[in-house]
């Protein structure tokens, strides 16, 4: 007979409670959850969170590997499931499988000099790495975070990215598209930023994280500057129903951005990301 | 099945079943608490239903098949004359729609999960290109890194009798698949229609050789070997034909070739080759909400590339254009399923011509693609 | 400053960098070290484009003032970028304010004096012009990204 496997089922969540939560932006949202048998994620993995009578999406986890008991979400309210989970008070039950996907490869990364490029919300996904490279600083080389945001008052993480510009063992530049009179900084494309930022092409790995047509130029850029296709990271983003590669909906030509991603190196992405609605 | 178990059922010899031996069969099988499943004659088509013996079976009926074709008419004795019907078995290992799990909502949520459904079945006249079909989907569900569990239990107590076929619809190009007419693996009886309701029948499990064993047979001779493969070779030659020959790399290399806005044209966007496909295993999760709004329930239900919902992100779907969809499935079944599960995922069972309402014909969109005319 | 150390100033800019040397002592005639002091303007708009800037350390806003909602820095150019491509087209006027946003260091080309070098020997014209086309296209592709509001995603 045919071994069916464990009749464990991936889909059947479980229940996790909301324990803290904080408005970033008037439309971002971070909250702290707790759930039974967790026993932590590695930096880029995603968990699936479903609110009752609304339904389930994917949200990247954006807190730190080396507190397995926290589990921290950043949401941005755009969709109806999204803003249900948005809007949940402390306290509140929700449904939740994970963790999922193909984590940012950090490993990767020791002994070289990192670039972090993140745009928008994207921040959130790649915040785990910027943990573990602050937490281990003297396992890496020069590191930069070139992160760019629509205008001043969409900046994600506003205080941690102040604190991270005042030390003095991380690069941190900031840019935005839009700027008002107040904003004394860059204005421009995050890929801009590349230009002025120290590192070593031949020995760097970077993280790339945000819209997916910042991501596109942000690879382009790092690849122009030097950085080898395999050694530049992108996580992207897909329609995912199930997270487990047996929905179907994820798919990017071969490969299952639930299951096979969502990070995926940029020699194995670019070729899929130059064809057109693929 | 076990590795050692299908060597020593290899071993046996054919036998030859007559009718009483194949009521005998459907009658073991209800007998080890099984729902046997066959073909059934029904509004104008095959569907898959409860039999209760060889009087429910199609007998004396073939399909016609061609390009948006489908209709049954009177021809021959057979039980098994008509090829096949709309839908193939993963209506029921993999059911249209499922309820995942449900909740009570409330102060303390509990969540509830169905029992996996341990129903023993047995499916009668499983074609060989089904048969494959449903070894596909055992790959996409089962072989992980994470399985389906609710098919997994269904798979688990299914009994296969596959039936091979002597006769092809105008629609099959198995052989071309490499799946041929003739069941290679998988099953735990094989059957092949001699005439005069006469079967040939080997055992492919150990647990079909043992229903066998207790079934009324005689030893099969070279005239009934001659005579089944005569069948089966005469079916093979009736079909149509898709060159494989690097058809992935063919297929991948070629996301803008013209044919694809040619195709799209033509194409409804009715979803109905997904349906009907016995290898399409995508799905949708809803959610539903009690009227009285004390609980939720999260429902599976199929899902079909072919809608721009489908690749919806923030924004946008990812594939608006009918071009980008319709390239989606046929290279998704032609080549990145090769990628992903190590296999094609088309048998050649021909159904997404047949149901297709302006009959657009996957042999010839990859014929077109390789630069041939193709055949209509 | 020595003219051998403003040439490797020059030289150390990417868009200069690997110029062939007699190319550079040419170029180097037309140079001089600028530095702005934060807040105060490199130029303004409707000025005549006579200078071209390459930034070697701070950051300049390039500003457009319109009546009620005051200055709006549209890019910023930092170090190792250029300020002032209207040097290299006619009417050679600028079309926007250049504000140095923080304490900045460049190197100013006199327009005047490079356009003369490169109309003289057309080589190195059209080498200056190789060199100036790529940050101009890369230019015009920010602003296009920019347009697109990738992050209303």
């Amino acid at each position: 007979m045919l071994d069916p496997g464990p009749h464990v089922d991936p889909m059947v969540p479980v229940l996790a409670t909301v324990t803290r939560r904080w408005q970033d932006l008037p439309d971002v949202v971070t909250f702290e959850i707790e759930a039974p048998g967790w026993s932590g994620f590695a930096p880029g993995q995603f968990n699936m969170l479903s609110v009752f009578g609304v339904g389930e999406i994917p949200i990247s986890i954006s807190g730190p590997v080396s507190d397995p008991g926290r589990i921290v979400h950043t949401i941005r309210d755009v969709g109806p499931v999204s803003k249900a989970l948005a809007n949940l008070p402390e306290g509140a039950v929700i449904g939740l499988r994970g963790p999922y996907g193909v984590p940012w490869p950090v490993e990767r990364a020791l002994g070289r000099d990192v670039v972090v490029v993140a745009g928008g919300l994207g921040l959130a996904p790649v915040r785990p790495i910027l943990y573990e490279l602050i937490e281990n600083r003297l396992d890496y080389g020069k590191v930069t975070l070139l992160y760019g945001a629509r205008s001043p008052r969409d900046m994600l993480f506003a205080t941690e990215l102040a604190e991270w510009r005042s030390r003095l063992d991380i690069g941190v530049e900031v840019t935005v598209d839009r700027a008002t009179e107040a904003w004394h900084g860059h204005v421009g494309v995050v890929t801009s930023l590349l230009a002025g930022a120290d590192f070593d092409p031949a020995a760097t790995t970077a993280f790339v994280c945000g819209p997916e047509i910042m991501m596109r130029f942000g690879a382009n850029g790092l690849t122009d500057a030097g950085v080898a296709p395999g050694d530049i990271f992108l996580s992207m983003e897909r329609n995912m129903q199930c997270a487990i590669g047996l929905c179907g909906h994820c798919q990017l030509g071969p490969v299952f951005v639930c299951k096979d991603g969502p990070v995926f190196d940029w020699a194995r992405l670019k070729p899929l990301m130059a064809v057109k609605e693929l | 099945m076990s590795a050692s178990g299908q060597d020593r059922a290899k071993s046996t010899r054919p036998v030859v079943l007559d009718r009483a031996g194949l009521e005998g069969l459907i009658a073991a099988l209800a007998a080890e608490g099984r729902e046997v499943i066959g073909p059934v004659r029904r509004d104008g088509a095959i569907v898959h239903e409860p039999i209760s013996g060889v009087d429910d079976l199609p007998r004396g009926w073939v399909d016609e098949q061609s390009g948006g074709q489908y209709r049954l008419r009177r021809e021959g004795e057979a039980l098994f004359g008509i090829t096949h019907g709309p839908q193939g078995w993963k209506r029921i290992l993999h059911p249209p729609k499922e309820t995942l799990w449900s909740v009570e909502t409330g102060a303390a949520p509990k969540i509830t999960a169905p029992p996996p459904d341990d129903t023993r079945r047995a499916f009668l006249g499983v074609r060989p290109c089904d048969l494959a079909a449903i070894a596909i989907q055992d790959k996409v569900f089962l072989d992980g890194p994470f399985r389906d569990p609710r098919y997994g239990s269904r798979r688990e107590n299914l009994f296969l009798v596959a039936v091979n076929c002597t006769r092809s619809a105008a629609t099959c190009f198995c052989t071309s698949m490499g799946t041929r007419p003739e069941a290679g693996a998988g099953y735990d009886i094989v059957l092949t229609e001699l005439e005069g309701e006469t079967f040939l029948a080997s055992s492919g499990s150990v647990a079909g050789q043992d229903i066998l064993a207790a079934l009324p047979t005689r030893p099969a001779d070279d005239m009934h070997l001659a005579s089944a493969e005569a069948g089966i070779e005469r079916a093979a030659d009736q079909q149509r034909h898709l060159d494989i020959d690097g058809l992935p790399d063919l297929l991948k290399s070629n996301p803008d070739h013209p044919r694809w806005d040619e195709v799209a044209s033509r194409c409804l966007n009715c979803a109905n080759c997904t349906m009907v496909c016995p290898t399409c295993f995508c799905t949708t999760l809803d959610e539903v909400s009690t009227l009285d709004g004390t609980g939720a329930a999260r429902e599976q239900r199929w899902a079909s590339c072919f809608t721009t919902e489908f690749s919806h992100v923030h924004g946008g779907a990812v594939r608006p254009g009918a071009r980008a969809r319709y390239r989606q499935w046929m290279t998704h079944k032609l080549a990145t399923w090769v990628d992903q599960f190590d296999t094609l995922g088309c048998t050649g069972c021909g159904r997404c011509i047949s149901w297709c309402p302006v009959g657009i014909d996957i042999t010839q969109e990859a014929a077109m693609i390789r630069g041939e005319g193709g055949e209509r | 400053m020595s003219v051998e150390t403003l040439e490797r100033i020059i030289s150390d800019h990417p868009l200069f960098h690997g110029l062939g040397s007699d190319f550079l002592t040419t170029v180097t005639r037309c140079a001089s070290n600028v530095r702005f002091a934060p807040g105060t303007y490199l130029f303004h708009e409707g000025e005549t484009a006579d200078q071209v800037y390459l930034i070697r350390e701070g950051l300049v806003a390039l500003e457009i003032a319109a009546p009620g909602q005051g200055r709006m820095t549209f890019q910023t150019v930092g170090r190792r970028g250029i300020v002032g491509m209207s040097w290299l087209v006619p009417p050679y006027r600028w079309t926007f304010d250049a504000r140095a946003a923080e304490d900045t260091r460049a190197l100013a080309f006199d327009a005047g004096c490079l356009r003369g070098k490169c109309d003289s020997d057309p080589a190195l014209g059209y080498e200056v012009m190789k060199r100036f086309m790529p940050p101009l296209i890369e230019r015009l592709h920010a602003t296009r990204l920019q347009m697109l509001d990738v992050y209303d995603a």
